[in-house]
């Protein structure tokens, strides 16, 4: 981490939006999933890829998601020279994070860095569930501890957007203790009384969902979001009953006292705005 | 012999012939005894071979055993006066997780244990040792406990992972694991891991958050289950054991990836063979690790702890001077 201190960071940079928006695979019209309405892409995207019939939440990519949240699209980005390894020469991996690269244009599966909204300075992390589904290995994991320990320095508010099946297995028992060092940092945000808010979106299971995200002061979830622990399928080989039809989304979580909020995505910017407020001041 | 394991077949057969040659020596006053010697040396050249070369997979097995101790019989051989504090406050007591106090080699400590169960009626009382969130909070309660009063925590863990239910999502699995992750990272006094049998995921990380990790010579941690792993890689259950290769989940394997402190040795054969000197040697061990964090200060031991945790993992940078930290 002393390294840091030494090393010429860059100067602010804007997330390139355009690139991103060309990358839009669904071309000119798109299909919502619940409704069936066929969507403008452009619509779409101007309504924050949410459906404007049924309110159904598209999948915001991490660069899409900074530019809806930040001032002026400006964001400078930590870390972002942080690429993987194959610690356990896993069948397949290297190839596959190349792929997740090029198909992406990002390095990893999460981009973290700082900004202002509404002028309140934040550290914001993002998951992008487009590269290796959003899974956490090493380069996640120490991303996150780093941006939760410039939190601490700092003292800015860190919010932290999920969305991710769980821990990389192909990085093995490595994976597994970013869990724990994700979560240690966060230990000592608690104990500075830094504010850490966590924005569960679609998906946010497994080693990702028992780890940072379920840890926020405040834990917030997009409508109709997929939470939970264990997989759908193994509940369902180990109860042997059929399981109820809101099971592990954000609603159900929300019923059963696991979340402070479910937050319309329209409205999350304004909402964080107004936590970031109080706890600006003190009395 | 259900005891043996098909890998172990050939030891089986000679250590067979031994004994009916030794039968036949007492019986008709035979002198077979410079025979018996030649197959005792060779059934111990061929334990060191068989168990000086185990695959990932034989030591699965190992760890998986049906007569492998369990943490009741750790617990008993190596604390004294142990008292069992049950319940979380909340919801229940999940009897997957053995909480209490007791001492460890005359100084107070409160130990943490998965525990799977030994009969039939057992295993499922304790849910085969898959703990739900309530066990999660146990175990964050009596070590907020141990932490008030200055106790080491020595935790054992052992299970295939946390349980995977209804009811258990719904009273948030995600969440009790992860706050023990926090709250582990934070205490204030010693703490010890030790992994016993299975280390599986999330749900033996739960109680795994130490200044010390150590693991058994032929237990197993790993971020999915091998069974697992094979259905999302090959989409065949079958091939655990290429997955479990391919996990690296060996102790051996987690030692050289910088996650695991120790590996403490078994008999030969695995620690149900003689598990009487297991345990034996697990408390000379826990002993020593004790000894080594006791002199540290408070915040000395919560940064030690958090230094160990932020070391673990591997990456690379495109920037020049940049590696891993």
């Amino acid at each position: 981490m002393l390294k840091d201190l030494f090393r010429k960071q860059k100067k602010y940079a804007t997330i390139p939006t355009e690139a991103t928006k060309n990358q839009v695979p669904e071309g000119i019209m798109q299909k919502c999933p619940t409704c069936g309405t066929i969507l403008l892409s452009k619509e779409v995207e101007k309504n924050e890829k949410v459906c404007k019939v049924c309110g159904y939440h598209f999948m915001m990519t991490a660069p899409e998601r900074i530019q809806s949240l930040v001032d002026d699209g400006r964001f400078f980005e930590y870390d972002s020279d942080l690429i993987s390894v194959d610690p356990l020469q896993f069948p397949d991996y290297q190839k596959k994070i190349k792929q997740d690269m090029e198909k992406t244009d990002l390095k990893e599966a999460i981009i973290t860095g700082e900004g202002t909204m509404d002028g309140y300075p934040v550290i914001l992390g993002v998951m992008d569930p487009r590269f290796r589904m959003g899974s956490m290995g090493s380069v996640v994991g120490e991303k996150i501890a780093r941006a939760a320990e410039r939190a601490v320095q700092k003292r800015f508010p860190f919010i932290l957007f999920s969305a991710s099946g769980g821990a990389r297995m192909q990085e093995g028992a490595l994976s597994l203790m970013q869990m724990a060092k994700t979560s240690a940092a966060l230990q000592k945000m608690n104990q500075n009384q830094v504010l850490f808010v966590s924005i569960l979106t679609n998906p946010t299971t497994g080693g990702v969902s028992a780890s940072f995200s379920s840890l926020g002061d405040i834990n917030i979830a997009e409508p109709g979001a997929l939470i939970g622990f264990a997989g759908r399928r193994v509940i369902e080989q180990t109860v042997r009953q059929k399981l109820p039809d809101d099971f592990q989304t954000s609603e159900f979580l929300l019923k059963h006292g696991q979340l402070d909020l479910v937050v319309p995505r329209l409205e999350l910017r304004d909402t964080l705005v107004k936590i970031l407020e109080l706890h600006t001041i003190r009395g | 012999m259900s005891n043996y394991l098909p890998f172990e077949k050939p030891i089986l057969e000679l250590r067979q012939k031994i004994d009916e040659l030794k039968a036949f020596t007492t019986e008709k006053d035979i002198d077979f005894s410079s025979e018996i010697d030649t197959l005792e040396a060779k059934a111990k050249h061929l334990e060191t071979k068989i168990y000086g070369n185990l695959t990932t997979w034989q030591k699965v097995q190992i760890a998986r055993h049906a007569s492998r101790p369990t943490s009741v019989h750790y617990i008993q051989e190596i604390f004294q006066d142990f008292i069992e504090l049950h319940g979380d406050r909340h919801y229940g007591d999940d009897s997957a997780i053995i909480g209490g106090i007791g001492k460890l080699n005359g100084i107070p400590v409160t130990v943490i244990a998965q525990e799977r169960g030994k009969d039939t009626k057992d295993k499922i009382a304790r849910n085969f040792g898959l703990p739900h969130p309530e066990g999660y909070r146990k175990a964050l309660r009596l070590m907020q406990q141990a932490n008030k009063f200055g106790r080491p925590i020595i935790t054992f863990i052992d299970t295939q992972g946390a349980h995977p239910g209804i009811e258990a999502e719904e009273r948030g699995q995600s969440e009790a694991i992860a706050r023990n992750l926090r709250e582990m990272a934070g205490f204030e006094v010693p703490i010890i891991c030790v992994v016993t049998g299975e280390g599986g995921s999330g749900g033996a990380l739960g109680i795994g958050v130490g200044n010390r990790l150590l693991m058994l010579e032929h237990a197993y941690y790993s971020v999915i289950s091998p069974e697992g792993a094979a259905a999302i890689l090959w989409r065949d259950a079958s091939k655990a054991q290429e997955a479990a290769e391919a996990l690296k989940i060996t102790a051996q394997d987690l030692q050289k990836l910088g996650i695991v402190d120790e590996i403490i040795s078994e008999p030969k054969g695995g620690a149900h063979r003689n598990s009487q000197l297991m345990a034996q040697t697990i408390e000379h061990i826990l002993c020593k690790h004790l000894t080594s964090l006791l002199p540290l200060s408070q915040s000395e031991l919560v940064e030690d702890r958090y230094q160990k945790f932020s070391k673990i993992g591997q990456f690379s940078s495109t920037a020049v001077f940049e590696g891993s930290r």
